[in-house]
């Protein structure tokens, strides 16, 4: 085989078109006669709407249409939910709110104008009478007694209760040296792409077909929701996701305005724009991360583990979009790298007076690594041991694997680690970090009277979730071209190189050969969508094994044609030939040709075995999630002054199976450290008691820049999954999940000699300013 | 002011003269982009925090969300379309920036190779540190800025080579 791919750097092919300003995004999209779309938002948490005033913004100039619930109210209905749960009450929103708005920024009307400038002028002619209600602003506040309820049929505001046990929890508690307990919490945060959502429908009377570019990552899941919606068969419906400016997690849930911007071209018969402002985006997209532990934790004066109870409470916002996906994940995560024979998880869902909650990059998994992490800390410091001694001690061990966990994962399959080796990960950071030698320098400079600080955080982060993902591989007859459609939109991780690779590397072609088209729903029928570091390992997969086939299928053809027995022909560079004789063969496209139209005049098939269409179609199912891991080990300074925190040094060793192009998954695993760092230092969605949002802008909510972005040192252990031919692994959410725990972690041994200790995030300069006074005067 | 009062507007985009008639309130944003369709300009927080709008002005980095249409009359503005050269060979920044992986999903990458043409030619032997400080206006939410800096100072020493 002269054409190796799989595993190497190469460099993308998406990039030319985005570095010359020819990215084909969803705003850069302009069709004639194309009207925009403006959104009337709720400014109150929670209101009855008593009446909605549109005849004055139907006035407006350049006004095509302006609709509240009642113009829609014919075939509005509440939205589908993307995955239900026995124990989820679930409650759905519509596209316009009803007669209750329930978080601020809730769309309660819309608008389309000749532009958006116009349309934004019509939304401040519409006039709501709105009675406010009581509001449930915070986790907390949803939880008190008496507190307003959300929804009045579920008076707790509990949304769902469920619970997971291994072992015995009570006999364990009894027997062990120690038992502590935490509480630790989370505020929250949202995805932020530099692109905010945007879509474009247009209805094609002529072929009675409803079209919508969207920013999303799931567009297979999109259109089902929008056939189901609008009463179209799913057939008529294509969705596309172009270019896309980043996702994390947002993006891939069914927010109310992507059906209004279609509801609009459908009844309009005119194409629609509605592009999303940074306002809107804090408003009213999806956010995640807040979230109450209540940890009791039993173990032994060497450190090992011997059982711990979590009581989790996790806050959903108004509804329920993403179902308990995030809770399910938090709650399986908690174990991670460690042996814990006995577990008690406990969860509760509340509700609030605040935009859903769904995923955010490290979905759910953030929250559960800073938990388990913090009580290894604990322990730790407690017994004066070193925190990496205590996780040597517990972790599972190599020859473990496959290991059962006891659990149920969220894809309702047990929780079975696939392949892993902790140690090694743990030893090889370790080495670079070359810890002894930090310490001594710690030591140092604690002498000096600096605060310097060494943490970790080890994780186990369940990614290539089911159910499947397909992709075709079709070969070109004559020019011998491989198109490749994935299922899976890419939102910059690089997929039209890395299924181009893989597609290269399986029919030895040079990469060139190779085209990849993803999110379209006409190159493919069936897909699920990029979330959950699923697409390297499903459609990774199902490309590699469609490649396979369609190669298989040319030696098959070129065996019959050549006439000899399909075991003496060999395959190089995309040509089939005779072992013996190798000047006797055929090419790709030559083969791809004659499996097109046959062969000689008269269109028939030539031979019994003859298998018409040199192309492939797999749908890769995933048997059950695959488990990478890996561990970050930091250095910091704390100003104890000031409270603010500098990264002296970052270490990242993951393994994420085989690795497909490293040069990618190290721009991966970059950006995930970034979101993660500043998850702790910088970002903080404030609200006040009202449930109104006070960080709605980013001079409020602050994303790091490249002044913030310590430098990161970044290694691999391979441990490749036995769970798919390519042997890999998620990769998309590695640097974000253990990135918050490792930060706090080494904060806190930087102010240990003052007795601070942290079990939250984030930790901004005024937090950790007041944690810091608070230490000292106690 | 009137919503809708409309001035003529000349300027002169990567060497090219437009003039076209514009509402006074049309960001220069949406101008380069609906009416000139250079839609390589975006926009990410049109409230001049992201940098992903930027172009150059008279050889400046400008914010095109915070400035109107009107107020580029008679400008020379140069923005990512006009980078490469005319026989579509790439800019060394270009070039740098995908040999290093510089970026994900390009949506902040216009803004940040404007910002960066102009910064090299004030300072065409940048530290790392100078580098980041240059593109601070700037958000990028994919790639955690490390390769960015990285491109920039491979740009920086490529552009040299030729110089010298
Ligand atoms: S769009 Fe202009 S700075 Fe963000
Ligand atoms: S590459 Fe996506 S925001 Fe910078």
């Amino acid at each position: 085989m002269s054409h190796r791919y799989i595993g190497a750097s190469v460099v993308r092919r998406e990039d030319p078109r985005l570095l010359t300003g020819r990215g084909r995004f969803v705003d850069d999209l302009e069709l004639p006669g194309m009207l925009h779309m403006a959104v009337c938002r709720s400014p109150y948490a929670h209101a009855r709407l008593r009446a909605v005033h549109l005849e004055a913004a139907r006035q407006s100039e350049g006004v095509v249409a302006a609709w509240s619930y009642a113009d829609i109210a014919d075939i509005s209905r509440p939205f589908p939910m993307f995955l239900s749960h026995p124990a989820l009450k679930a409650k759905m929103y519509e596209a316009l709110a009803r007669d209750v708005v329930r978080y601020a920024g809730e769309p309660v009307a819309v608008v389309a104008a000749q532009d958006r400038y116009l349309a934004e002028d019509a939304l401040q002619r519409i006039v709501v009478d709105y009675e406010p209600l009581p509001a449930v602003a915070s986790l907390a506040q949803a939880l008190a007694p008496g507190a307003p309820c959300v929804h009045p049929d579920v008076p707790d505001n509990v949304a769902a209760h469920f619970a997971q046990s291994v072992g015995d929890v009570a006999q364990a508690f009894a027997g062990a040296d120690y038992v502590h307990e935490l509480e630790l919490r989370m505020q929250r945060g949202c995805g932020h792409p530099i692109e905010t959502r945007a879509a474009v429908a247009q209805y094609d009377p002529f072929e009675e077909t409803l079209t919508l570019w969207a920013t999303i990552q799931a567009p297979h899941r999109m259109r089902r929701a929008l056939a189901a919606l609008l009463d179209l068969p799913p057939q008529r419906v294509r969705v596309i996701a172009p270019d896309v400016g980043g996702g994390f997690g947002p993006k891939a849930q069914l927010h109310p305005e992507y059906v209004l911007v279609a509801l609009l071209a459908l009844r309009l018969r005119r194409p629609v724009k509605y592009t999303e402002d940074r306002l809107e985006h804090f408003l009213a997209t999806s956010q995640e991360r807040e979230q109450l532990h209540r940890v009791q934790v039993a173990f032994n004066r060497d450190g090992t583990l011997v059982g711990l109870r979590d009581t989790m409470y996790i806050d959903v916002g108004a509804y329920t979009p993403a179902g308990v996906i995030t809770p399910l994940i938090t709650q399986t995560t908690i174990p991670g790298t460690y042996r814990l024979p006995h577990l008690h998880l406990e969860t509760y869902v509340t509700f609030s007076n605040r935009v859903p909650m769904t995923v955010v990059r490290g979905a759910g998994r953030s929250q559960a690594v800073f938990v388990m992490n913090r009580v290894v800390d604990h322990v730790a410091r407690t017994l004066n041991l070193d925190p990496a001694e205590v996780r040597l001690r517990n972790f599972i061990p190599r020859e473990a694997f496959p290991y059962d966990v006891g659990l149920l994962y969220r894809d309702g399959k047990p929780m079975i680690y696939d392949s892993g080796d902790y140690t090694a990960c743990l030893h090889k950071a370790l080495e670079i970090f070359d810890y002894p030698a930090m310490r001594r320098e710690q030591e140092a400079a604690r002498r000096q009277g600096r605060y310097v600080g060494l943490g970790m955080a080890t994780f186990v982060e369940g990614g290539g979730l089911g159910p499947y993902e397909g992709a075709v591989v079709r070969v070109e007859p004559g020019s011998g071209r491989v198109v490749v459609h994935s299922g899976a939109g890419t939102q910059g991780q690089g997929h039209e190189t890395v299924l181009a690779q893989i597609a290269a590397e399986v029919l030895d072609v040079d990469l060139a050969q190779v085209e990849v088209r993803t999110g379209d729903t006409a190159g493919l029928a069936h897909g699920m969508g990029t979330f959950g570091s699923r697409v390297a390992v499903l459609g990774g997969n199902a490309v590699y094994v469609a490649a396979q086939q369609v190669r298989a299928k040319a030696l098959r053809l070129a065996a019959s044609l050549l006439q000899v027995p399909p075991e003496e022909v060999g395959w190089e560079n995309g040509r089939a030939f005779v072992k013996r004789e190798p000047a006797r063969g055929y090419h790709l496209g030559e083969l791809a040709h004659v499996a097109d139209i046959g062969m000689g005049f008269g269109m028939a098939a030539p031979h019994p075995e003859w298998e018409p269409a040199l192309e492939a179609t797999h749908y890769f199912k995933a048997e059950r999630a695959t488990y990478a891991s890996g561990v970050h080990l930091v250095a910091v300074e704390v100003d104890v002054e000031t409270g603010q925190v500098r990264v002296l040094r970052y270490v990242v060793v993951d393994d994420c199976g085989r690795v497909l192009n490293p040069l990618l998954m190290r721009g991966q695993v970059l950006g995930g450290v970034c979101q993660g760092i500043s998850e702790v230092l910088y970002e903080e969605l404030v609200y006040d008691e009202e449930g109104q949002l006070l960080t709605g802008t980013f001079m409020d909510y602050h994303l790091p820049t490249a002044m913030e972005m310590p430098a990161v040192e970044v290694d691999h252990v391979e441990t490749p999954s036995p769970l798919n031919p390519l042997g890999s692994k998620g990769a998309g959410e590695s640097g974000t999940i253990p990135a918050q725990a490792a930060l706090v972690s080494a904060i806190e041994d930087a102010l240990a000699p003052l007795g601070v200790r942290l079990y939250e995030f984030p930790l901004g300069p005024r937090r950790l300013w007041e944690l810091i006074q608070q230490a000292r005067s106690a | 002011m009137n919503p809708q009062q409309q001035r003529v507007v000349s300027v002169i985009v990567n060497g090219r003269e437009y003039t076209g008639t514009v509402p006074t309130r049309k960001t220069l944003a949406d101008f380069l982009r609906q009416d000139l369709r250079l839609t390589g300009t975006h926009v990410g927080c049109e409230h001049g925090v992201c940098g992903a709008c930027t172009v150059l002005l008279d050889g400046q980095p400008v914010r095109a969300c915070l400035l109107l249409a009107v107020q580029a009359h008679g400008a020379r503005l140069e923005t990512v379309e006009g980078l490469a050269a005319a026989d579509g060979t790439l800019h060394p920044l270009q070039q740098a920036f995908q040999q290093c992986h510089a970026l994900q999903c390009g949506f902040c990458t216009p803004g940040l190779l404007m910002t960066l043409k102009a910064f090299l030619q004030e300072n065409p032997a940048p530290t790392a540190e100078e580098v980041r400080e240059a593109i601070a206006g700037h958000l990028c939410r994919c790639t955690g800025y490390l390769h960015i800096i990285a491109a920039a100072l491979q740009a920086a020493a490529q552009l040299r080579g030729e110089r010298a």
